[in-house]
């Protein structure tokens, strides 16, 4: 870690996320949906350091509460991506044959879609809730892990030592869960820290289209959508949450390339 | 040759027939009843009876499927409830726009990065080095619904010099494609400069510059056309990434492409419509994406003649 100092400033940034989402309730100065109909989209001022509103909500309450939200869709999106791509990757890449074709050609009809084109197609069918989202984003984000866990299992299995494990009676769940997995975590923790960067912009893009997180509940994606009918007059409400979302991708992309380089010093530029 | 080329093309079939079916389903996986959900409750029962009878609702799904598939080998995807036309004809009328976007996002990138890598990996740790990189980092990290609206805000609101949103000139196509292309400027000057510096520590490199031939000489001509190869294979598997992301871009500049209508499809309920605009982007990104593999066997005699 020493000397790596975006790996620094993107730890800083994640715990800063974290602790701003968990204190959410003592950091925010307002109630994130208290309106105040008189004084709606004033810019910042000291009172309201990041303006109001087109309902005269406090900006920088739904921001604070806002990360409560991200922090959420991109735990719990990646967690269960993870469950299902560990899992799928590794009985494919240890059993192989039939099972590995199966596996795989459905992670190649899942990866025919590009980008959030699948959560949109899945969104279009369900209620627009923050669930839901997460259920999307899940349905599409497993088959990258897939996939990267597949690829190590093909040449994890072909080591000595599982062939030594094999020769002492561990039998196969245990050779994948004891002896497989833990080699390959590494490059994974490197893919979910992008993985959850590209989760929190996804549900974000989702909620500015309109089909993810509703109002009143403050998602950063959900405020951008409100603020961008108000650009001409009232540009602060776009600004930050944006920024908002652009520092916390940033120091999750800062954090993933340091932990791979601590991983892997090879790759180390 | 051929046997890749054919084998690639078989490995295609049981990917699309994937991507047909789930397309097929969007309107099965609907909760409740579909056409409750495109009409609206209150609508009446004959025209809901109606829309039932000419969508084949009635019919057993597995005639309803073939029908389907069948209709998509025709290239007939359906009439549009809403605007009460052939699918397929509406999303043809608006493709051409999305693909202006979208290749002026590919111009922009490529107008960005490629400089910027090569001048990056010239001066490998120089300040111009980390700053382009951490420059490229902010690049990934800026969402593109936050981008468009800065922009905006910047160039069309306080200094007025384009457009706020349309189609038109020229003039109306550069904040959409800056937009669009930034995330692949990004991604393809980080991957410029890590080609090239793989390439330059090569002995050819070191001919040439023992020939004494100027280092941009031999940046530009011997070691970028060698670089050249995983650049132009980003560049093909982004240009789907950019169909997807067309999707944010046009709802934000009003752009009349295939990605504003996918969500004004969605927003008024139209499922056929739906239903075509998601098949027809991902196929698109399939055609791409085989183009790219098949254009990078051509341009690499190794692969070309290993076979």
């Amino acid at each position: 870690m020493k000397r790596n100092i975006p790996a620094i400033i993107g730890l800083i940034i994640i715990s800063l996320l974290i602790l701003t989402a968990l204190l959410a309730p003592v950091l925010a100065p307002y109630n994130p949906t208290d309106q105040n109909l008189y004084q709606r989209l004033q810019t910042p001022s000291r009172q309201h350091l990041l303006g109001q509103d087109s309902l005269g909500r406090d900006v920088l309450s739904r921001i604070i509460y806002g990360a409560w939200i991200s922090l959420k869709v991109g735990s719990i999106t990646v967690g269960i991506s993870l469950i299902i791509g560990i899992s799928l990757g590794l009985i494919a890449g240890y059993i192989g044959g039939i099972v590995d074709e199966v596996i795989m050609r459905i992670c190649d009809i899942f990866l025919a879609f590009p980008g959030i084109l699948l959560a949109i197609a899945l969104m279009s069918i369900m209620e627009p809730s923050l669930n839901n989202v997460i259920i999307a984003l899940s349905i599409m984000g497993w088959v990258g892990y897939a996939r990267l866990v597949r690829g190590q299992t093909l040449s994890l299995k072909e080591n000595e030592f599982i062939t030594a494990a094999r020769s002492l009676g561990a039998g196969h769940f245990r050779i994948m869960l004891r002896h497989i997995l833990p080699n390959l975590l590494a490059p994974v923790i490197v893919e979910a820290t992008f993985g959850m960067g590209g989760v929190i912009v996804a549900e974000a893009g989702l909620s500015f289209l309109g089909l993810g997180t509703q109002p009143p509940t403050p998602s950063w994606g959900t405020m951008l959508n409100e603020g961008r009918k108000f650009l001409l007059i009232a540009p602060h409400l776009t600004t930050f949450p944006g920024l908002a979302i652009m520092i916390v991708v940033l120091g999750l992309n800062f954090l993933g390339d340091g932990i791979r380089d601590i991983f892997d010093p090879k790759k180390r530029r | 040759m051929q046997r890749y080329l054919i084998r690639r093309i078989v490995l295609l079939i049981p990917v699309v027939m994937g991507v047909v079916t789930f397309v097929f389903l969007i309107i099965h996986m609907i909760p409740g009843d579909p056409v409750d959900l495109m009409l609206g409750e209150i609508a009446q029962q004959a025209d809901k009876e109606m829309l039932r009878t000419r969508l084949g609702l009635n019919d057993p799904i597995h005639i309803q499927y073939y029908r389907f598939i069948k209709g998509v080998v025709r290239g007939d995807f359906g009439i549009s409830i809403h605007f009460k036309q052939p699918v397929l004809a509406i999303i043809i009328d608006k493709f051409p726009a999305t693909l202006e976007l979208t290749l002026g996002a590919i111009v922009i990138a490529i107008l960005i990065s490629i400089p910027m890598g090569i001048i990056a990996a010239a001066r490998q740790y120089s300040i111009f080095d980390n700053s382009s990189m951490l420059l490229s980092l902010i690049g990934i990290s800026m969402p593109n619904f936050w981008l468009g609206p800065l922009l905006i805000i910047v160039f069309s609101i306080k200094l007025g010099w384009l457009p706020v949103s349309g189609m038109g000139g020229l003039s109306h196509l550069i904040l959409p494609s800056i937009t669009l292309g930034t995330s692949m400027a990004a991604i393809l000057s980080r991957m410029t400069r890590s080609s090239l510096l793989e390439v330059i520590r090569e002995d050819y490199i070191t001919a040439a510059r023992a020939k004494g031939l100027s280092e941009w000489v031999i940046m530009v001509k011997h070691a970028l056309t060698n670089a050249l190869l995983p650049i132009i294979t980003i560049i093909g598997l982004q240009f789907g990434a950019l169909l997807a992301g067309s999707i944010i871009t046009e709802t934000i500049f009003s752009w009349p492409g295939i990605g504003r209508l996918t969500i004004q499809a969605i927003v008024t309920r139209d499922y056929p419509l739906v239903q075509g605009c998601v098949l027809f982007i991902a196929l698109c990104y399939v055609v791409v994406n085989l183009l790219t593999d098949l254009l990078y066997v051509f341009i690499d005699p190794r692969i070309r003649l290993s076979e």
